[in-house]
C-alpha cells in the first residue's frame, strides 16, 4: 500500500474501551522493560538527593523518561530551576513533531479526549499508535491505554527503585537498553513500504548520526525527524 | 521522605514544559486546514523519528548492537510480532555483548 495515508478525512474516529485495552495490551513487554528503566531511575534519583516521593511524583507528573535522566545530571543544589525546566523543555521538543503526526486523527476527537490522551503519549506508545493508523484502524484510545500501562510502570518502579536504594543493577548488562532499540526497529519493519522510504529513512539516520556525535542531549531525535520527514516530501513533489 | 518546595516547584515546571511540547504539536496540526502537502509531511514524520531514535545505537553502537538490531529486523519481517522482535533483540544483544567481553 504505497500510497495510504494517515490523514484520509472519510474514516471515522471511534475511542473506545476495546481500543485502549488492546493499546495497553501491545504495551505490556514495553511496560516490563520500562520498569527496568524506572528502577535504575529511581536509584539515581536517589542518589542525585531527590526523595522516593519526590521521584515518583516526578515520574507521574513528567512522565518522559529522557528528560528525567537527562535532569538528574542538573541536580545540585541551589537547585538551577530554569535550567531544569528549559532543559525539559528542549529534550520534550520531538514531541511536537510526534503531536503533529497524531493532528489528522486526534483533531477529530472531543478535545478533553484528545489533550488528555496526549499527557500519556511517550515514544513507544504513540510509535504503536501511529502503526495502527496506518493499518487503517482509528481507535484514538489506543495511545492512552497504552500509555496507562506504561505510566502505572514507570512511577510505580520509580517508586519502588528509590525505596531499593543502591540494590539495582545496570540494565545493560542484562540487554534491557536494548529493549526500546528492538521494539523501535520492529516497528520501522512494519512501516516499510518499499523503495519510497529509503531516501527519508537514509537522510534521516544521517542526521541523526551526526547530530548524536556533535550536538549534546536529544537534539539528534527531533533534527533527524524534521530533515527525514521533509525529505520524504520533496521527493513526493518531484 | 518529604517534599521540599523547590524541588515541587521545579517538578511541576518540568511537567508544564514536557505537557506543553506533547499537546503544542497536536494544536498546530488541528488549528490549520492542512492542505495535502502538509498531510503528506505529517504521514513521513513516524518513520524518521523511529529511524533516528534508534541510528546511532544501531549505526555506531558496536557489532553487537548492529547484528541484533539484523536480527530483530528479520523476526519483525518474519513473524510480525513484537514481543518476539524484542525478545530477540535483547538476546542477541546480551550474548553478542558477553562474547565481545570474553573475547577482548
Amino acid at each position: 500500500m504505497p500510497e495510504k495515508t494517515t490523514s484520509g478525512t472519510e474514516d471515522r474516529v471511534t475511542f473506545t474501551l476495546a481500543g485502549a485495552f488492546a493499546g495497553a495490551r501491545k504495551c505490556v513487554p514495553i511496560a516490563i522493560s520500562g520498569c527496568g528503566i524506572g528502577l535504575v531511575f529511581g536509584t539515581l534519583a536517589g542518589q542525585a538527593g531527590l526523595g522516593t516521593a519526590e521521584a515518583a511524583l516526578m515520574s507521574a507528573l513528567v512522565f518522559s523518561g529522557a528528560a528525567q535522566f537527562v535532569v538528574l545530571g542538573l541536580w545540585a543544589s541551589p537547585l538551577p530551576v530554569a535550567t531544569i525546566a528549559l532543559t525539559t523543555l528542549v529534550v520534550g521538543l520531538r514531541h511536537v513533531l510526534m503531536g503533529a503526526a497524531l493532528g489528522p486523527v486526534f483533531s477529530k476527537l472531543p478535545r478533553l479526549k484528545a489533550y488528555g490522551s496526549v499527557f500519556f503519549m511517550a515514544d513507544e506508545n504513540w510509535a504503536l499508535t501511529m502503526g495502527e493508523f496506518a493499518k487503517g484502524r482509528r481507535d484514538a484510545a489506543f495511545l492512552i491505554g497504552g500509555g496507562l500501562l506504561m505510566f502505572l510502570a514507570w512511577t510505580g518502579s520509580t517508586f519502588v527503585g528509590g525505596a531499593l536504594g543502591g540494590a539495582v543493577e545496570d540494565p545493560a548488562r542484562w540487554g534491557l537498553d536494548f529493549a526500546f532499540t528492538a521494539v523501535f526497529l520492529a516497528l520501522i519493519a512494519g512501516m516499510w513500504n518499499g523503495r519510497s522510504n529509503i531516501l527519508p529513512w537514509t537522510v534521516a539516520a544521517v542526521v541523526a548520526v551526526a547530530a548524536h556525535a556533535w550536538l549534546p542531549g536529544q537534539w539528534y531525535i527531533l533534527l533527524g525527524g524534521l530533515a527525514g520527514s521533509f525529505a520524504g516530501v520533496v521527493r513526493r513533489g518531484s | 521522605m518529604g517534599l521540599s518546595p523547590i524541588t515541587l516547584f521545579a517538578i511541576v515546571l518540568m511537567a508544564l514544559a514536557t505537557y506543553a511540547t506533547r499537546a503544542g504539536g497536536l494544536w498546530l496540526a488541528s488549528r490549520f486546514d492542512l492542505s495535502e502537502r502538509a498531510g503528506a509531511w505529517l504521514d513521513q514524520i513516524p518513520g524518521a523519528i523511529l529511524v533516528s531514535l534508534v541510528a546511532p545505537t544501531v549505526l555506531t553502537g558496536g557489532p553487537a548492537e548492529m547484528f541484533a538490531a539484523l536480527a530483530v529486523v528479520i523476526v519483525a519481517l518474519r513473524t510480525g510480532s513484537l514481543p518476539a522482535a524484542m525478545a530477540t533483540g535483547v538476546g542477541t544483544v546480551l550474548v553478542l555483548r558477553a562474547l565481545e567481553a570474553n573475547l577482548l
